[in-house]
């Protein structure tokens, strides 16, 4: 069963369907003892960078920080990828999990934010979870803080610059678009995910 | 590259989606889910379903209807029509959708913007903008209750205080032009557009694939919205796409 971390921001309701749609099973929970026990854990997020600090005062980070420790595949996306980061500009004081090296920051004045909409992917080494999606391929964007390229990127996005689209390291990944929205190409990476041994 | 968005919008009313003209006149166009569905497939990048007699008649946002049409649609979904508190737009939420589009109730109390943006996000926060020329041509009015109310509020003058409150997007319908498949209200897109630090969806009069030519380029819309169009089959999406394409706006396409 996938465990998807229920942190009170925002909307897990898509997640949970496109997980139903491909045929995996999954549970909604804040509990960090389902978590502890979960064979994969997803953590979406859509809202504020300091709405995971309930991550850390519920006892959740310490469970997901000792099941990614045990192997246990993690997805983090959108703010759930940011928080493998160090940090955000978003709320500088709040603590991520630092998996990933950098600072998370908002997008240059020159260009609208939100990003919002279908940005494309640039591929740039082999991925578990990009496994079978085709280089430039389409899939939905909604922030406004982005994560830096670095050593854990896997695809790169360009808007007002180049940020990380999607991270992986061993079995920790984040993506900084929504797969549960992306159309066929999104149910493709979430796929690739369930499908991962335990 | 970020694309520019093409957008199906669904005006339903009891549960199927009708379309008008100037937002009255209304005929059938089908089943809500089925619709959306369909479009998706086709490319759509977007689904916007309006509950287009919510606020008129005081009714709740047709829940289930949303439930129906969001449980198969894997591209990003907006409701709106009838959203007067954070509760109702929880509600629409826990529905399926992805984002809200709030409108009437906005411009009595702008505070339910704010509301919005702090408990779901501003992304989720997409405030709605009815908007018809003045008499003399000067400016945009802001009209309220799907179309039917005057506000004496200056267009230009809200997009900048919603987008203050914490507006994610805009939704400019130009009541003109709604239905009339004259194309887009380009002045009044053009207007918005130039004020806005957050995407502007243009809406109301798309008839013709050079429409969204137009909207796009001198017009400065992020996205572009149209209902009849796409319902009754005048524009096939990949036709559009790929004249877009051709045509220097970068589209997502294939899909």
């Amino acid at each position: 069963m996938i465990a998807i971390v229920d942190y009170r921001a925002g909307n897990l309701t898509s997640v949970k369907k496109a997980l139903d749609r491909v045929g995996a099973e999954s549970f909604v929970t804040s509990d960090p003892r389902a978590i502890a026990t979960a064979e994969k854990i997803v953590l979406p997020g859509v809202g504020h960078f300091a709405a995971t600090e309930v991550l850390a005062t519920s006892g959740m980070s310490g469970a997901i920080a000792e099941a990614i420790g045990r192997d246990v595949p993690f997805l983090g996306i959108c703010v759930g990828m940011q928080w493998l980061f160090e940090t955000s500009e978003e709320a500088p004081a709040t603590r991520g999990l630092g998996l990933f090296p950098g600072q998370c920051g908002h997008f240059p004045l020159a260009v609208k934010s939100p990003h919002v909409g279908w940005n494309d992917l640039t591929r740039e080494r082999p991925s578990l979870l990009l496994a079978g999606v085709p280089q430039n391929s389409f899939v939905y964007f909604t922030h406004t803080y982005r994560a830096p390229v670095g050593p854990g990127s896997v695809a790169q996005c360009e808007y007002g610059g180049t940020f990380s689209a999607a991270v992986e390291r061993g079995r920790v990944f984040g993506v900084q678009f929504h797969p549960e929205k992306s159309g066929e190409i999104g149910l493709t990476i979430l796929r690739n995910f369930c499908e991962l041994a335990c | 590259m970020l694309t520019r968005r093409i957008i199906v919008c669904l005006d339903v009313d009891a549960g199927r989606v009708v379309k008008g003209v100037q937002f009255t006149k209304l005929r059938d166009a089908g089943d809500p889910a089925e619709l959306a569905a369909a479009h998706a497939a086709a490319g759509a990048d977007e689904i916007v379903l309006l509950d287009i007699t919510a606020t008129h008649e005081k009714r709740a946002t047709l829940l289930e209807t949303v439930r129906r049409t969001a449980r198969e649609l894997m591209v990003p979904f907006t409701v709106g029509g009838g959203i007067r508190s954070v509760d109702d737009a929880s509600a629409v939420f826990d529905a399926g959708a992805d984002k809200v589009a709030v409108n009437s109730a906005a411009l009595a109390d702008p505070t339910l913007i704010t509301q919005i943006a702090a408990k779901f996000g501003s992304q989720a926060a997409v405030v709605a903008i009815d908007a018809r020329a003045s008499a003399d041509r000067s400016h945009y009015e802001v009209k309220k209750t799907g179309g039917r109310d005057a506000t004496g509020r200056d267009a230009v003058a809200w997009a900048r205080e919603a987008q203050e409150a914490g507006a994610g997007e805009f939704l400019v319908t130009s009541m003109d032009r709604d239905g009339t498949k004259d194309g887009f209200d380009m002045e009044l897109t053009r207007a918005i557009a130039a004020v806005a630090h957050i995407p502007v969806i243009a809406s109301g009069g798309a008839g013709a694939i050079e429409h969204f030519v137009e909207v796009f380029q001198p017009g400065g819309a992020d996205a572009a919205l149209a209902a009849s169009i796409f319902h009754f089959g005048l524009i096939r999406m990949s036709d559009l796409k790929q004249h877009l394409q051709q045509n220097g706006v970068s589209v997502r396409w294939p899909c």
